[in-house]
C-alpha cells in the first residue's frame, strides 16, 4: 500500500458501519458550523422595537395567507438594493421576523413583493382585488379568491390553542388576549382576517429605519 | 446457497408503475399550472385547483411520487446484484412501496385541501412528516440490510450514493420539520423569521443535493457502466467526488438567502462552497463521459444508454448553472425569477427525468425476461424529452433574465424603468413557449407509460438467481468494479478487434 488513505478507504468500502458513520459525520459538518450558530444567535431572534406581535385577526390571516399558498408567488424580503427600495419601500430586516412562524419570504416573485403593502392600499381596494384581481389590474395573472369572503375566520382551527402553541414558543401572547381571541374573530370573514393581516405587513418598522 | 433463491423482482416493478403514474400526473399538473400563469381563469373558481395549492403537489408528486419511488425502484434492484443476495426483508420491501404511495397519495390530497407547512419540498403537515419517517427508517432497514448479508467483500460505489440518500435526507428531514403540532392539520415551525429561513435551506438545498443529486448519481453509478457494458473509468475518481460531494453539499444552502436579513457570513460560506461543488460535480460527469467513451457506437442504438447519457449532459449544465447562480452578483439578477425555475427543471427533466427514463427501459425488459414493445417509440420518446427540455429551459431563460434586469432598471433620473405590471405583462410569449415545451414532455411521458405498459402487460417478472459468487469477487483481490460483471470491450469505439 503506498498511501496510507487508500488503505484507510478500502476498509470504508467493506465495512457497512464505518461508511455510514463516515456519511452521517461528513455530512453534519456544514450543518453544525454553519446553521447550528445561526440558530443560538440571539440578534436574530430577539424582539425589537422593529417586531409586531399578530393580534388574534392578523394571525388567523396570516394562516390563510398560508392555507392559499401566497408565499408561492410573493416575497415577503426586500433587498438593500437601490431598485428594490425604490419599488417595495424600506429593506427587510431580521428582526421583524422574528415572530414568523413559518418564515414567509418565498423563493419567487410571480407578483409583487409584499413586505411593506401594508397601508398601500385601502381594504376596499383588498377586497376588490381579492375577489376578482382583473377588476382592479388590469392585466394580473393573479387567481381570484372569491371563496374567502364566505368562509369564517372562525373555522379554520382553534385560534386559543394555536396562540398558546406560540406562547409555548416564546410568543408574549397574555392570558386575557387568549381569552379575548374567539371573540375578535366572531362573525370575521377569512378574506377580512387575510387584509387585516396584510395591511399590518411591514408596518412595524421603527421611524428611524424608515 | 441454494438454488431457489431469487432476487425480488416484483417489489421493483411495481415501484416503477407507480412511479410512472406519478410522472404522468405530475408533469399534467405542472402543464395545467403553466397554463394557469397564461389564463388565470383555468382554475374555474375551485380553491383546490388554485396556483398557490396546485404547485406544491406539482412538486411534491414529482420529487416524492415520480422521483423517490424511481429510486426505491432503482435502489432495490441495484442493491440485490450488486451485493449478489436478494432484498433483506422483502415483505418490509412491500410494506415500504404500498406505504410511500399512501402518505403521497393522502399528502397530495392534504395540500389541495390547503394543509401546508409552507416550507419548499416540505410542505407536507406533520402527521405525514411522521409517516414519512417511519416508512424512510424501512426503507433504511431493507436496503442496508441488504448489504449487510452481502456475499461480496466491497460495497460498490452505487450504493454509497443511496446510502448517503437515505441517511442525510433522514437528518434534513426530522430536523427542518420540527414543529409544534396545533391541530391534525396545523403545526408552527420551531424555529422563527430567519432561523427558520436558514435552517429551510438547508433543507431546501440538501433535498435537491442528496435526492434529486445524490440518489439519482446512485442510478448513474450503477447503470451507465452495465448499459455501456464498461467499468467506471476511475474508481477512485468516484470515491473522491463521493466524499467530496457530501462534504461540500451540505454547505450551498444560503445562496437562497443572498442580500436576505440573514447574517453575510453566512450567505458568503454558501456562495463559497456552491462555486467549490463545482469540482465534484464535474469529476462525476467526466467519469461518467469516460466511461461510455468506449461505447460510443452502442449510443446510436440504445434507447436507454441515450437517455442515460444525455441525462449526463444536462447534469454536467445544471451543476454548472447553479454555481454560477450561486455567486451574489449573478443573484442579484436570478434571484426570485423564473430563472430559477428555468434552472430546477434543467435538472428535473433533463437530469432527473431522463436517467430515470433510461433505467426504466433498461430494468423493465430484464425483468420481464422479454423485448421492449417498441424500440421505435423509446426513440421518440428520446427526441420529445429533448425537445421539450430545451424549449423549457430557453423560455425560462429568456423569462428570467428579463425580469431580473428589468426589475432592477433604474433611469438617468433614478425612477424605476419599469412598473412591475408591465414586466409582468411581458412574459406571455415565454410562458407559452413553456408551455409548449411542458406539453412535449409530458407526451414523451405518455409514450413511454404506454411502451413500458405493453411490454410488461400479461408478464411476471423473471425469477433471477444471483449468480455463483466468484473468487475474484468475494474479494481476495481488491476489485470493485468486478461485481458488475461488465466486459471492457476491446478495440476501439466498443467495436470488437
Amino acid at each position: 500500500m503506498k498511501y496510507h488513505g487508500v488503505t484507510l478507504h478500502r476498509k470504508l468500502e467493506k465495512n457497512m458501519g464505518l461508511l455510514i458513520f463516515g456519511i452521517l459525520f461528513v455530512s453534519s459538518i456544514g450543518g453544525l458550523v454553519q446553521v447550528l450558530p445561526s440558530i443560538f444567535q440571539e440578534s436574530l431572534s430577539t424582539a425589537t422595537e422593529n417586531s409586531h406581535l399578530y393580534t388574534a385577526v392578523e394571525l388567523t390571516g396570516r394562516d390563510v395567507y398560508i392555507k392559499e399558498g401566497c408565499h408561492v408567488c410573493h416575497s415577503q424580503q426586500i433587498r438593500p438594493l437601490l431598485a428594490e427600495v425604490e419599488r417595495y419601500g424600506p429593506y427587510s430586516r431580521a428582526d421583524e421576523f422574528v415572530y414568523d412562524r413559518p418564515f414567509l419570504w418565498g423563493s419567487k416573485r410571480t407578483g409583487p413583493d409584499l413586505h411593506r403593502i401594508g397601508g398601500k392600499y385601502s381594504n376596499a381596494w383588498h377586497e376588490a382585488h381579492l375577489i376578482d384581481p382583473r377588476s382592479v389590474v388590469n392585466n394580473s395573472i393573479m387567481p381570484a379568491y372569491p371563496w374567502l369572503a364566505e368562509w369564517e375566520a372562525l373555522d379554520l382551527g382553534n385560534i386559543q390553542s394555536k396562540m398558546r402553541a406560540l406562547k409555548t414558543l416564546g410568543h408574549p401572547y397574555s392570558e386575557e388576549a387568549i381569552e379575548a381571541a374567539p371573540g375578535q374573530l366572531e362573525g370575521l370573514s377569512q378574506l377580512y382576517a387575510l387584509i387585516s393581516y396584510l395591511q399590518i405587513l411591514g408596518t412595524g418598522l421603527a421611524e428611524e429605519y424608515r | 446457497m441454494t438454488n431457489r433463491e431469487v432476487y425480488h423482482d416484483g417489489v421493483v416493478k411495481r415501484l416503477v408503475q407507480f412511479s410512472i403514474i406519478w410522472a404522468v400526473l405530475g408533469m399534467l399538473v405542472g402543464v395545467w399550472l403553466a397554463a394557469e400563469l397564461i389564463w388565470p381563469g383555468l382554475d374555474f373558481g375551485q380553491f383546490w385547483l388554485s396556483f398557490g395549492r396546485l404547485r406544491p403537489l406539482h412538486t411534491n408528486g414529482i420529487i416524492f411520487g415520480f422521483g423517490v419511488s424511481a429510486l426505491m425502484a432503482t435502489a432495490f434492484y441495484s442493491v440485490q446484484r450488486t451485493s449478489n443476495v436478494p432484498l433483506y426483508m422483502p415483505r418490509l420491501a412491500w410494506i415500504v412501496c404500498y406505504g410511500w404511495q399512501v402518505v403521497v397519495l393522502t399528502g397530495g390530497l392534504s395540500l389541495l385541501a390547503g394543509w401546508t407547512s409552507s416550507k419548499e419540498y416540505a410542505e407536507l403537515e406533520w402527521p405525514f412528516d411522521i409517516a414519512i419517517t417511519i416508512i424512510w427508517v424501512c426503507f433504511a432497514v431493507v436496503f442496508f440490510g441488504t448489504i449487510a448479508t452481502r456475499r461480496i467483500q466491497n460495497i460498490y460505489v452505487s450504493n454509497w450514493f443511496y446510502g448517503g440518500l437515505i441517511i442525510v435526507i433522514a437528518m434534513l428531514h426530522i430536523v427542518n420539520n420540527l414543529a409544534i403540532p396545533v391541530s391534525i392539520n396545523k403545526s408552527y415551525s420551531i424555529y422563527a423569521g430567519a432561523q427558520d429561513a436558514i435552517v429551510q435551506w438547508w433543507y431546501g438545498h440538501n433535498a435537491v443535493g442528496f435526492l434529486l443529486t445524490g440518489g439519482f448519481l446512485g442510478m448513474l453509478y450503477y447503470f451507465l457502466p452495465k448499459q455501456a457494458n464498461q467499468p467506471i473509468w476511475s474508481y477512485r475518481l468516484s470515491v473522491v467526488s463521493f466524499w467530496a460531494f457530501t462534504y461540500t453539499y451540505i454547505w450551498a444552502g444560503p445562496h437562497h438567502l443572498h442580500y436576505n436579513s440573514i447574517p453575510e457570513w453566512v450567505q458568503s460560506l454558501g456562495m463559497v462552497m456552491s462555486l467549490i461543488l463545482l469540482a465534484p460535480s464535474w469529476a462525476t460527469m467526466i467519469n461518467g463521459i469516460m466511461t461510455v467513451s468506449k461505447a460510443w457506437r452502442k449510443l446510436t442504438v440504445d434507447p436507454a444508454l441515450k437517455f442515460i447519457v444525455l441525462a449526463l449532459a444536462f447534469y454536467g449544465l445544471a451543476t454548472f448553472e447553479g454555481p454560477m447562480m450561486a455567486i451574489r452578483s449573478v443573484n442579484v439578477v436570478s434571484h426570485f425569477t423564473d430563472w430559477t425555475i428555468g434552472h430546477v427543471h434543467s435538472g428535473a427533466l433533463g437530469w432527473n427525468a431522463m436517467i430515470t427514463y433510461g433505467t426504466f427501459y433498461f430494468m423493465v425488459p430484464r425483468m420481464m425476461g422479454t423485448e421492449l414493445y417498441s424500440i421505435r417509440l423509446a426513440n421518440i420518446h428520446f427526441w420529445l424529452a429533448l425537445a421539450g427540455t430545451m424549449l423549457y429551459i430557453i423560455s425560462m431563460w429568456g423569462a428570467g433574465v428579463s425580469q431580473g434586469l428589468f426589475w432592477l432598471s433604474i433611469d438617468e433620473i433614478g425612477e424605476l424603468s419599469y412598473s412591475f405590471t408591465d414586466v409582468m405583462a411581458s412574459m406571455v410569449p415565454y410562458y407559452g413557449l413553456r408551455l409548449l415545451g411542458g406539453l412535449v414532455f409530458l407526451t414523451g411521458t405518455i409514450l413511454m407509460a404506454y411502451n413500458l405498459l405493453r411490454t410488461m402487460y400479461g408478464r411476471n417478472t423473471v425469477q433471477v438467481s444471483p449468480p455463483e459468487v466468484l473468487d475474484e469477487i468475494r474479494g481476495t483481490a481488491h476489485n470493485p468494479n468486478a461485481v458488475m460483471g461488465v466486459e471492457p470491450a476491446a478495440g476501439k469505439g466498443g467495436v470488437p478487434a
